[in-house]
């Protein structure tokens, strides 16, 4: 039997041994949710990330997360699941933030600071009221893809698909409000309505991420997938499905790594792909610099 | 005049807030007539084409575009704005830009069909940039940019051309290759181009107007020092290139 000797020469068991544990460990339901609930991650943050790349509202988001533990804290308070409550403050926040940057002459960066800290401010005014301990608090500020609910997987699924949907209806039209807004305006596109409906699909996002890698990390999973696309692609629904595969690899290796090596789930699948776009860009540039070496050659 | 008139504004009076920036404004464009419009920054250009496609609502005045109000014209108009400042590494190919040019054709929540993506294509080749379909915008230069840019107004299939400010982020070699397509296309349009460079723009023009909230158009294309002092309160010296092919200074 060659079987043994093969995989002692090449030293090839302990990954065996860890894809075996890892399917093992896919019998216990919270195993599939978290499967399933990566999934639904990066179909989100995938498609939205796209637009929050390309028309560079990292910051707007990364707002309209922290603004949403106000609506966590609401939802401790009131005693509702706690996403209910963000997925009325992040989608509040967001048109505030797109209503005050589109009709007051107040500039978008302090829009942002102003929502980002309110929504913080109340969540923790709202933790403190309610009586007794906050249980979980932690997962949905960094996010644990492990304890994930049947129900809130039902929930990622229905907002999921409200996102799909729009992006299908609404695929040319986005792709003139990210190229070239004014050109939207001149042509009549309804341009700020189509903004609030995307800063609307940015808040659904960072509801559907919550719970994967926390609100405080939501920014990452909604920039590093897309951001690695952009390097493979210049068709924008290419760079969508690209930003997909990749979000679903980082959260299938990042909670396959967490789970190896014993660390917390959402920290993981964000260094994870933070390295992964590190390297990327490394390469890239690498690869520029010796296309001119031959060039000037 | 027997002409077809595109175009009628009367008394056009447009302010925001206490500024006003159009007063009084007055002017009729007939078909196959290439206008430009010059004056300084903030004199109301930008305004006045917004107000001709139907963006800006005019205080008081008439707006009539092919005899009718401008909200339901927009559709018969091309419009070339400045060229966009975006990533050079866009995810959008020539084509994608284009095709945005049919967005009044196809309507919201509707996509493109074959008579938009005919249309795209017809006008790629106006432009004599059909080679470049599936280029990704951001790595054309800013001179093939801005054909493509002129590519997207005609997909439309235009009557109308309105320019605002094409060639401000071209270099000058770029621009007369440009004003060399617009003059082709004014075989089968109204253009309308604004723009502050008053040299280029006397060459390739056929009508001048000096627009400093008020408008001075006398239908032609002579523009006389007092009008150019008029519309941007200082003395301005006119500088005519070598062969002009037109006389476009009165003589004194």
């Amino acid at each position: 039997m060659p079987g043994p000797a093969y995989r002692t020469r090449y030293g090839a068991a302990p990954c065996v041994k860890g894809t075996l544990k890892m399917l093992e460990a896919l019998q216990y339901e919270f195993m599939r949710n978290a499967l399933m609930a990566g999934l639904l991650a990066a179909v989100a943050c995938g498609i939205v990330g796209v637009y929050v790349v390309v028309k560079r509202i990292v910051f707007i988001s990364g707002g309209i997360a922290h603004a949403s533990f106000g609506g966590i804290g609401l939802g401790y308070y009131l005693g509702i699941n706690p996403i209910i409550g963000a997925l009325f403050f992040s989608l509040a926040s967001g048109l505030a933030i797109g209503g005050i940057t589109r009709k007051s002459r107040l500039p978008a960066d302090t829009a942002i600071g102003i929502l980002w800290a309110i929504g913080m401010a109340l969540g923790v005014i709202f933790i403190n009221l309610t009586p007794g301990y906050a249980p979980d608090l932690m997962s949905y500020l960094f996010g644990n893809i492990l304890t994930v609910p049947f129900s809130d997987i039902l929930l990622m699924l229905a907002l999921d698909a409200v996102i799909i949907g729009i992006v299908v209806a609404l695929y040319k039209e986005y792709l003139i409000l990210s190229f070239d807004e004014e050109y939207g305006t001149a042509i009549g596109m309804p341009v700020d309505k189509l903004y609030l409906l995307l800063l609307g699909m940015i808040a659904l996002t960072v509801v559907v991420l919550i719970r994967v890698v926390g609100m405080i990390l939501v920014i990452a999973l909604l920039t590093f997938p897309a951001a690695l696309a952009r390097q493979f692609t210049h068709n924008m629904k290419t760079m969508m499905i690209l930003s997909v595969l990749f979000g679903f690899l980082f959260t299938l290796g990042g909670l396959w790594l967490s789970y190896e090596l014993k660390l917390p789930s959402g920290a993981t699948i964000i260094l994870l792909g933070g390295t992964v776009l590190a390297i990327s860009f490394g390469v890239t540039k690498l690869r520029l610099r010796n296309k001119k070496t031959k060039e000037a050659a | 005049m027997g002409e077809l008139e595109i175009i009628r504004l009367q008394n056009i009076q447009v302010s925001y807030g206490d500024v006003p920036a159009l007063e009084d404004v007055t002017l009729s464009i007939f078909q196959h007539d290439f206008l430009g419009i010059i004056g300084p920054n903030g004199g109301g250009k930008s305004t006045l084409l917004k107000v001709l496609l139907g963006l800006v609502k005019p205080d008081s005045g008439d707006v009539r575009i092919f005899g009718k109000p401008p909200e339901q014209t927009r559709g018969r108009i091309g419009y070339v704005s400045q060229r966009p400042s975006f990533d050079r590494d866009f995810p959008a190919s020539v084509n994608d830009v284009v095709m945005m040019g049919r967005y009044s054709q196809a309507g919201l929540f509707r996509h493109y069909n074959r008579e938009d993506k005919a249309a795209a294509e017809k006008a790629l080749t106006l432009v004599k940039m059909e080679g470049y379909r599936q280029k990704q915008i951001g790595q054309l230069s800013g001179g093939q940019q801005q054909r493509i840019f002129v590519a997207r107004a005609l997909a439309a299939e235009p009557e109308l051309l309105l320019l605002d400010e094409p060639t401000a982020s071209i270099d000058p070699t770029m621009q007369n290759e440009f004003y060399e397509l617009l003059d082709e296309l004014k075989r089968n349009l109204t253009i309308i181009m604004v723009s502050h460079d008053i040299g280029a723009v006397s060459v390739y023009v056929d009508k001048i107007a000096c627009l400093n909230r008020r408008l001075y158009y006398h239908g032609g294309k002579e523009i006389t020092s007092e009008i150019l002092e008029a519309t941007y309160q200082c003395p301005v010296q006119l500088i005519a290139h070598g062969t002009v092919p037109h006389r476009v200074l009165k003589e004194h």
